[in-house]
């Protein structure tokens, strides 16, 4: 179908905005400054080092392979269907492929993020059927017709999900990494009514990480969500 | 990670019959701990079966009275939450809940979380050169190396590490029994038969046979464990594995006297650890601290402390005395 229709040609990488805002962060999944930015860069660094003919030939299998797979043999791939953020997507992954690979690496939905990849920091969290889990711990094809639903889902066209709207308004973050999956699992967590006090909120959000500390300002920012939505967001 | 094949079985009897065919095949469930352990080198299956669509995922009631049925594939999170656990096993509701993180527990399952492999640094990385459990015959990292973490009961000279199940102890405590299917048919594992103590094999670390398929897990009626509770003792609030914990259930006379007692204890053994001898001195007692510590002496009488963890025999004695003494507390 089309998994790669939103990949980004090295060779052709468009201006990137200086005055940008929040959302070139990525912080809430919209347009991809920064990614295009380090793109860049890598590409750049790539072509010295190694020529402009070997840097395609990594390019592509850097795309194709992603950075779980990298260094190992090849094996046989296997037709997965994934629904995401409501669009059906047909891929042909090797068995290994994690379901936070597939997203980044082959979807390009960078939005997810890998913090530990050993489901110790919740920054990959997305929601399956509604349920939210470690991405980072679950292989692609055992996925095979779940929906799913990542950070850049969450948004309705240009208005903000309440719950991003509240991270942004509490200042819930600072560098950013681990907000993706705050904001996954924070939806999840309104969702199960597991956040009726500040307590309740913290245990249930025991499982997403943020070492820049900006927890007084999530629990903030749920609640503020809570308030204004109950848990039917 | 090692390349493997993959499959999908459509019923139970496929996935046993897929399991004994290949050597080197390993069951695919919720993969919070498998999947780490792959990427880590540790577990280097070839072949994995899917199990997660087989409908094992059911928590219902025994016909007759006779207790409440999980199924295999139950999530951790669906089994704490659920009206037949909370309400007649608490303790068991707290003690999923007490483990992992949200995310985790939609994923993990309770057959996986039988299974559940030990956190032991010298096992879980293999940079280290020792671990009897990982390489039988290299030695064991842990009993000259840092031990915090380790066993003080029925370790042996082979082995120190202990199950970091908080899921497995309320098992213990609540004498469930495991439902396996095998080639050669059925059959049900007591959960005290299920887990062994490391001795000279602490590569074998449940009776499970590699064919064998778990479908259920039985909690037998136990009117009296509405009163229990859970205790974790860990180095954060949450979402950390236990240094010590215990599940206590009491079955408490219309006098306050002590009728029967169930003590688990988790973070202390390669196994969850009962405290039989323990529960037998609290017999006809009176549910105050006295009592509980007396008992917490005697459940603690064999342990055996190393550099680093000695610390855990004092720690589980007061967490036997406050488990007990907020079971004595509870009304029913």
């Amino acid at each position: 179908m089309d998994e790669d229709s939103d990949a980004l040609d090295p060779g052709n990488l468009p201006e990137i905005d200086p005055a940008g805002g929040l959302d070139d962060f990525l912080i809430f999944g919209s347009p991809e400054t920064r990614r295009r930015f380090l793109k860049q860069v890598a590409g750049t660094s790539a072509a010295i080092t190694l020529g402009p003919a070997l840097m395609r030939i990594g390019s592509a299998q850097a795309a194709e392979a992603g950075p779980t797979l990298a260094g190992s043999a090849p094996a046989g791939t296997a037709p997965v269907r994934l629904k995401i953020n409501g669009k059906d997507h047909a891929l042909e992954l090797d068995p290994r492929t994690t379901l936070l690979d597939a997203l980044r690496e082959r979807l390009h939905l960078t939005g997810s993020k890998k913090g530990c990849d050993h489901g110790q920091c919740g920054a990959c969290t997305v929601l399956v059927n509604g349920r939210r889990i470690n991405s980072c711990l679950s292989f692609a094809i055992s996925h095979d017709g779940d929906e799913i639903t990542t950070i850049e889902g969450l948004a309705n066209g240009e208005e903000l999900h309440p719950v991003q709207a509240a991270f942004l308004e509490h200042d819930g973050f600072q560098c950013g990494y681990c907000t993706p999956g705050q904001i996954c699992s924070a939806v999840a967590c309104l969702k199960e009514d597991h956040a009726k006090s500040d307590g309740e909120i913290r245990e249930w959000m025991s499982g997403n990480l943020c070492r820049c500390g900006a927890y007084p300002n999530i629990v903030a920012a749920i609640k503020e969500a809570r308030d204004a939505e109950g848990k039917d967001i | 990670m090692n390349p493997f094949g993959y499959s999908r079985a459509a019923d139970a009897r496929q996935a046993v019959t897929g399991i004994a065919a290949k050597s080197q095949t390993k069951f695919l469930g919720g993969g919070t701990n498998l999947i780490d352990l792959m990427k880590m080198g540790v577990e280097t299956p070839a072949q994995l079966i899917d199990i997660t669509r087989l409908p094992l995922a059911q928590v219902e009631e025994l016909p007759g009275g006779k207790g409440v049925r999980i199924g295999a594939l139950a999530r951790n999170s669906d089994v704490a939450e659920h009206p037949l656990i909370q309400q007649r096993y608490p303790v068991l509701s707290q003690a999923f809940l007490a483990g992992a993180s949200p995310q985790l527990r939609n994923m993990a399952t309770v057959g996986g979380n039988l299974l559940q492999r030990t956190r032991c640094y010298y096992f879980y990385d293999p940079g280290f050169p020792k671990c009897n459990k990982r390489n039988p015959g290299s030695g064991c990292g842990a009993l000259e190396g840092y031990n915090r973490i380790h066993a003080i009961l029925g370790q042996s000279d082979q082995c120190i590490a202990t199950n970091p199940s908080d899921m497995n102890v309320a098992l213990a405590a609540l004498d469930a029994v495991v439902r396996v299917q095998g080639a050669k048919g059925e059959r049900e594992i007591p959960i005290a038969e299920f887990h062994r103590l490391p001795g000279s094999t602490p590569n074998v670390e449940t009776n499970l046979q590699a064919d064998e398929l778990i479908t259920a897990v039985d909690l037998p009626a136990m009117p009296f464990a509405i009163r229990s509770h859970y205790l974790k003792m860990r180095d954060r609030a949450s979402y950390a594995f236990a240094i010590v914990s215990v599940a206590a259930i009491l079955d408490l006379s219309a006098d306050g006297t002590i009728a029967g007692a169930r003590i688990a204890l988790g973070g202390v053994a390669h196994k969850p650890w009962r405290a039989f001898e323990a529960e037998k001195s609290l017999i006809g007692k009176k549910a105050d601290e006295k009592s509980f510590r007396a008992a917490a002496e005697t459940a603690l009488a064999g342990a055996k402390g190393y550099k680093h963890n000695s610390f855990k025999i004092e720690l589980a004695k007061r967490s036997i005395v406050r488990a007990l003494s907020t079971v004595a507390a509870t009304t029913s």
